[in-house]
């Protein structure tokens, strides 16, 4: 996406392109990727109708397990990524690695033996991905405690506020656009360009604006802290704000689209409310672009959450990393990026995954391919 | 692949009743005559950061590094119109210079994006299933990691800074491009044009050059006018953190991360900054936007 580091632009080919993601699963084992030859497509398309739902369960469970793979294969790349960031730093490795106590000879003979770093860099190579296979991410040569132990106490911290801000984004999504699709003209284009300019908001400004008018004028919450809801509740608002307007504008697109369709009518007619129709049949079919999306933007609240830790002062991953970047602390940048490069995997996977159990239509042969045409 | 493979279930709906039609043209010709006021406004904000970051001596008299303690953290009035910061410089004057930093910043971090992502999705969209797919996955690996972290593993890698800055952010933002890219050329090469230019015996350099590379660029330019907003306020998160261009440059960010400190005492310091940074970020996005719905409406 556009959306680099925010994500101001919404562009139909965004919102699709992550479902073309599904239909074209990296190296399928299974074979079950047609090629791209125009002659068979009606053909196939043919024969999948006239052979409904018998084999529906393999074919998902191929599917499956064609994501997973991908998955692993995702996990793997970063992994690599990472440690060819380290043998492509310029400079000597060692000196990358020990940062600041590059001249320490004891911690230079032990960074040698931890990373093999006598040996070739292909066995350097195996010897990372063996270590990282047991949970081993090193150890910070600044604060002299294993990688692992260092995130594991953080990491809760940043899940904590990332959970709250995306349950904030989900509600304000929902109701916004609730609010907002199929209504009037006026009460719409004042929603969108409320939610241009939050989107288009750094959060950490939103936050520091948060900061000064309800802790430091209205003192309803702390300045600074970790521990508590009261702690939580403005960093969360930060992320959680923009994120929600920029699910809103997915959700309203789809819930517009699926009031145009014949079933929303026929359920006015049989008497529902406009609300009742969006909130019962419209949410349904619109959430599913909007599921997609809500995935791909972990990669925006864990960015969100670094930054507005340091607003809000908060431990977490960010002021970790932070900190390491300051003091050159390698290993713990690496496995940072690693950790939120493996949570984002995890989380698309996980919704795509979704995606096969709840949109029966997946399950088909190659469906997404030739809606994609 | 042809229109013909499309179920016929997922085909645009055909307007049944003639109300859809005339919503629909109603909201065209109110598009038409609402754009011109958003997108003037939008012209005139850009306009603004254009001469801020070229000639700031036209905006403000007032020099942006020079501290004057004797009046340090006082409100906005006449003499200093968004107030003073804690050393006493005047936050407008440092505002007006900071346009200067943000927007090369955004600019080169954007051009490298494109340019890059350009490359990659041509060479994946013209390219054999095999590589397409290696391309395509190393994007995608690319595209896991989250930007603001993406750049951080690259700032602690090669050294803060303001190139490795750019570089960093420019590196995050090359997904997004080449997969826009990889689809167009794909459209593109799969078009009957293509397949004409090709039964007429072009060389494949020529057709590339010829045929390809001009229809499947049209919609960078109107990305990465979207695109600048988002990496301007990248930009402005990474130096918010410390790791951009560091004090006294008064870059926007780096103000920000100033004015935290003072929020209790001077709160003035925090708004304008802001306010500027948010302004060019919706600004860049009103624009390309108007730009891209022009776009649309040229194609078929």
């Amino acid at each position: 996406m556009t959306a680099v580091i925010s994500y101001p632009a919404l562009s139909s080919e965004e919102v699709v392109a992550p479902l073309a993601g599904l239909s074209q699963s990296a190296p399928s084992p299974a074979g079950d990727d047609p090629a791209p030859s125009e002659s068979n497509q009606p053909a196939k398309a043919a024969s999948a109708a006239s052979r409904p739902s018998t084999r529906g369960w393999p074919r998902l469970l191929r599917r499956g397990f064609a994501r997973l793979a991908q998955a692993a294969f995702m996990i793997w790349a970063a992994a690599s990524l990472t440690f060819a960031a380290v043998q492509l730093a310029p400079g000597e490795t060692i000196d990358t690695l020990l940062g600041v106590n590059a001249n320490d000879p004891v911690m230079r003979a032990q960074v040698i033996q931890d990373w093999g770093l006598d040996h070739p860099v292909a066995v350097q190579y195996l010897l990372y991905f063996w270590r990282l296979a047991h949970g081993d991410l090193g150890v910070s040569y600044v604060e002299h405690r294993p990688v692992a132990a260092l995130l594991a106490d953080v990491f809760p911290a940043t899940a904590e506020l990332t959970l709250w801000a995306f349950a904030i984004a989900v509600v304000l999504a929902v109701v916004l656009a609730v609010a907002t699709s199929g209504g009037s003209r006026l009460g719409r284009a004042l929603s969108q360009a409320v939610e241009l300019a939050v989107v288009s908001a750094p959060p950490f400004w939103i936050g520091m604006l948060l900061l000064a008018v309800f802790s430091f004028r209205l003192g309803w919450f702390p300045v600074a802290g970790t521990s508590g809801w009261r702690a939580v509740a403005l960093p969360a608002l930060a992320i959680g704000w923009p994120i929600g307007c920029y699910l809103a504008q997915v959700l309203r697109e789809g819930l517009d689209r699926a009031l145009e369709q014949p079933f929303a009518l026929t359920a006015r007619a049989r008497g529902l409310r406009l609300r009742d129709v969006k909130l019962r049949h419209g949410l349904r079919h619109a959430a599913l672009p909007a599921l997609t999306m809500s995935g791909l933007t972990v990669g925006n609240l864990l960015g969100g959450a670094v930054i507005c830790e340091t607003v809000f002062g908060r431990a977490g991953l960010g002021q970790l990393a932070l900190h390491a970047i300051n003091a050159k602390d390698i290993p713990v940048i690496l496995a940072a990026g690693l950790l939120s490069a493996a949570v984002f995997v995890a989380v698309t996977t996980a919704v795509d995954l979704a995606y096969l159990a709840v949109d029966p239509r997946l399950r088909g042969a190659g469906t997404w391919q030739e809606a994609k045409a | 692949m042809s229109a013909l493979a499309l179920p016929v279930s997922l085909r645009p709906q055909a307007s049944a009743s003639g109300a859809r039609e005339r919503a629909l043209a109603r909201a065209t010709a109110a598009q038409h005559r609402r754009r011109p006021a958003g997108v003037i406004l939008a012209a005139a904000i850009m306009g603004l950061v254009l001469l801020a970051a070229f000639a700031p001596q036209l905006l403000t008299a007032a020099d942006p590094i020079a501290a004057d303690l004797l009046a340090a953290n006082q409100p906005p009035s006449a003499a200093h119109l968004a107030g003073t910061d804690y050393l006493g410089r005047d936050v407008f004057c440092r505002i007006v210079y900071g346009a200067r930093y943000s927007l090369v910043i955004g600019l080169t971090a954007t051009a490298i994006s494109v340019l890059a992502g350009l490359l990659l999705g041509l060479a994946a969209g013209i390219s054999p299933r095999w590589a397409d797919s290696l391309i395509s996955r190393a994007v995608d690996v690319l595209a896991s990691f989250p930007s603001i972290l993406l750049a951080l593993v690259v700032i602690a890698v090669a050294g803060p800074g303001l190139v490795n800055l750019i570089a960093a952010l420019g590196l995050s933002g090359i997904p997004g491009y080449a997969r826009v890219v990889r689809a167009q050329t794909l459209q593109v090469v799969r078009s009957g044009y293509v397949e004409q230019a090709r039964a007429l015996g072009l060389s494949r350099p020529r057709l590339i050059a010829a045929h390809v590379l001009p229809n499947a660029l049209g919609v960078v330019p109107v990305l990465a006018t979207i695109g600048l907003g988002g990496a301007i306020s990248g930009a402005a998160a990474l130096s918010f953190i410390g790791l951009g261009p560091q004090p006294p440059t008064p870059e926007w960010g780096a103000i920000l991360a100033e004015s935290r400190n003072y929020l209790r005492v001077a709160w003035w310091t925090g708004i304008l900054p802001g306010a500027a940074l948010t302004a060019t970020v919706i600004a860049s996005t009103v624009l390309g936007r108007a730009w891209q719905a022009r776009y649309e409406r040229r194609q078929p």
